[in-house]
């Protein structure tokens, strides 16, 4: 699993540049579909042929059937593998779309988690308090929508649990989450009530660190990597599916293993 | 001669060489295979299972979420044009017709024949052993492609497909060297074709 070429371990330099990319104006990085990229089908046809707007707009489309598919196929019952703690990896990779030493620093003593939609205690929760509540462990393969994978070890409350506790309405859609570095996504409330799907306060019994999404991250083993929220800062219950970071550019929204 | 060859065509059985479903099936599964191919090396480049990257000029997606847009819409088209084409291979009989028996030794007399240029194809209807070793072949490779391509999307729900192929990591790399086989299959596959453009006229007319 050694990967060459990153700047920094377990960051893709592509997303780092496409993350770059974001801050030019629009015209300019609607590089998605044109140009060089359609390298294969230009060989083929000898030719330019694809209209790039018309064909994101299917692609798109068929990325939200693939959505329903993949809804269809999960069977909330149907448990993650788990792993002996002599295979977890170490050191188990940082990734982000930004560098080690700029992900969130949160002062736990202050850190207060927002909670809001269709719950009944709409009361912040602090630190202390999430962490009294009844841990569950796990140690379950990380999937990364790049393709590697690592296995970690995960401390925390299940989410349905917490939900519960907030007197969530779980007959919502959608469970979203705000992240301190600006990140934010939503995953389905099956996803959501899954057994395995955790707020995580350890990994591998420590107190979550830094790069790891202090002072607390969301642990799906359903879903690709990059739907596991850290420095999670809000958790909203809806109907409306407020997207996501990468989501919006273009990831699979359910992406579910 | 003229007169020869027109008193010949009434006698002559119109032979078709590819019925209609394998030419339909044959195209849809060209033009998916390059999509995935292509989106494919773009994924690879995210995270590379060995010391190279391919180069975006023949690359499709322009990026890992625009790769994988195009990977998982074709994927639909591969995978249901893949079976058809099986099942109707196995309904029809032709597999077994066209396919079979595959012997080691005609393989080998048919393997030196071929490298000295006396290998007969005059008869497109028929296979000789080279070809029905590869086109069998490859049959399987392409099932196995899209059998570790679920195990690698669905490592959860189909773990147990997952752990049929040695577990996530492992299935990756086979899932590699599938898309390596089709490629290497591909390029002689188009090559052979170029020398007896004949066999490129039958995929196309069916005769």
């Amino acid at each position: 699993m050694a990967r060459k070429q990153t700047i920094i371990p377990g960051v893709d330099k592509r997303l780092l540049i496409k993350d770059a990319a974001k801050l030019l104006p629009d015209p300019s990085r609607r590089w998605f579909l044109r140009g060089a990229s359609l390298g294969a089908l230009t060989l083929l046809t000898g030719c330019d042929i694809v209209d790039s707007d018309a064909a994101e707009g299917v692609l798109r489309r068929i990325s939200t059937f693939n959505d329903r598919a993949q809804a269809w196929l999960f069977n909330p019952n149907t448990l993650a593998p788990e792993y002996a703690e002599s295979r977890i990896t170490r050191p188990f990779p940082f990734n982000g779309y930004y560098a080690e030493d700029e992900a969130p620093e949160i002062d736990g003593k202050t850190y207060k988690l927002e909670v809001g939609g269709l719950i009944d205690n709409k009361e912040p929760w602090t630190l202390d308090r999430l962490s009294a509540l009844p841990q569950v462990s796990q140690i379950t393969r990380h999937i990364c929508v790049e393709g590697w994978s690592a296995i970690g070890s995960w401390q925390g409350v299940r989410l349905s649990e917490f939900l519960q506790r907030i007197g969530a309405d779980t007959r919502a859609k959608y469970v979203w989450f705000q992240c301190a570095e600006g990140y934010s996504n939503t995953v389905d409330m099956a996803t959501a009530l899954h057994p395995q799907t955790q707020l995580s306060f350890k990994f591998d019994n420590q107190i979550l660190p830094r790069k790891y999404g202090f002072p607390m991250k969301c642990r799906m083993p359903t879903k690709l990597g990059f739907k596991n929220p850290k420095y999670i800062t809000a958790i909203y219950v809806q109907n409306n599916d407020a997207g996501g970071y990468w989501e919006n550019q273009g990831y699979n929204w359910h992406s579910g293993l | 001669m003229t007169s020869i060859e027109a008193a010949n065509i009434p006698e002559r059985q119109p032979t078709v060489i590819h019925p209609a479903w394998v030419r339909v099936t044959h195209w849809i599964n060209a033009v998916a295979m390059l999509v995935m191919i292509g989106s494919g090396w773009e994924i690879y480049n995210a995270s590379q299972l060995f010391g190279f990257t391919y180069s975006s000029s023949i690359t499709l997606g322009g990026w890992l979420g625009g790769a994988l847009q195009w990977h998982f819409a074709a994927m639909w088209v591969l995978a249901i044009n893949g079976m058809v084409y099986v099942a109707l291979g196995l309904i029809t009989g032709r597999f077994r017709s066209k396919l079979l028996p595959i012997r080691p030794g005609e393989v080998a007399a048919d393997v030196k024949a071929a490298l000295t240029l006396k290998l007969a194809h005059d008869d497109l209807s028929k296979y000789n052993s080279v070809q029905r070793l590869l086109y069998a072949g490859i049959i399987v490779v392409g099932v196995t492609i899209v059998l570790t391509g679920l195990a690698i999307w669905k490592p959860v729900q189909l773990q147990w497909l997952t752990a049929l192929f040695g577990g996530y990591d492992v299935a990756r790399y086979v899932h590699f060297f599938c898309m390596a086989a089709i490629v290497g299959f591909l390029v002689v596959h188009v090559l052979l074709t170029l020398i007896v453009p004949k066999s490129l006229r039958a995929m196309m007319t069916g005769r």
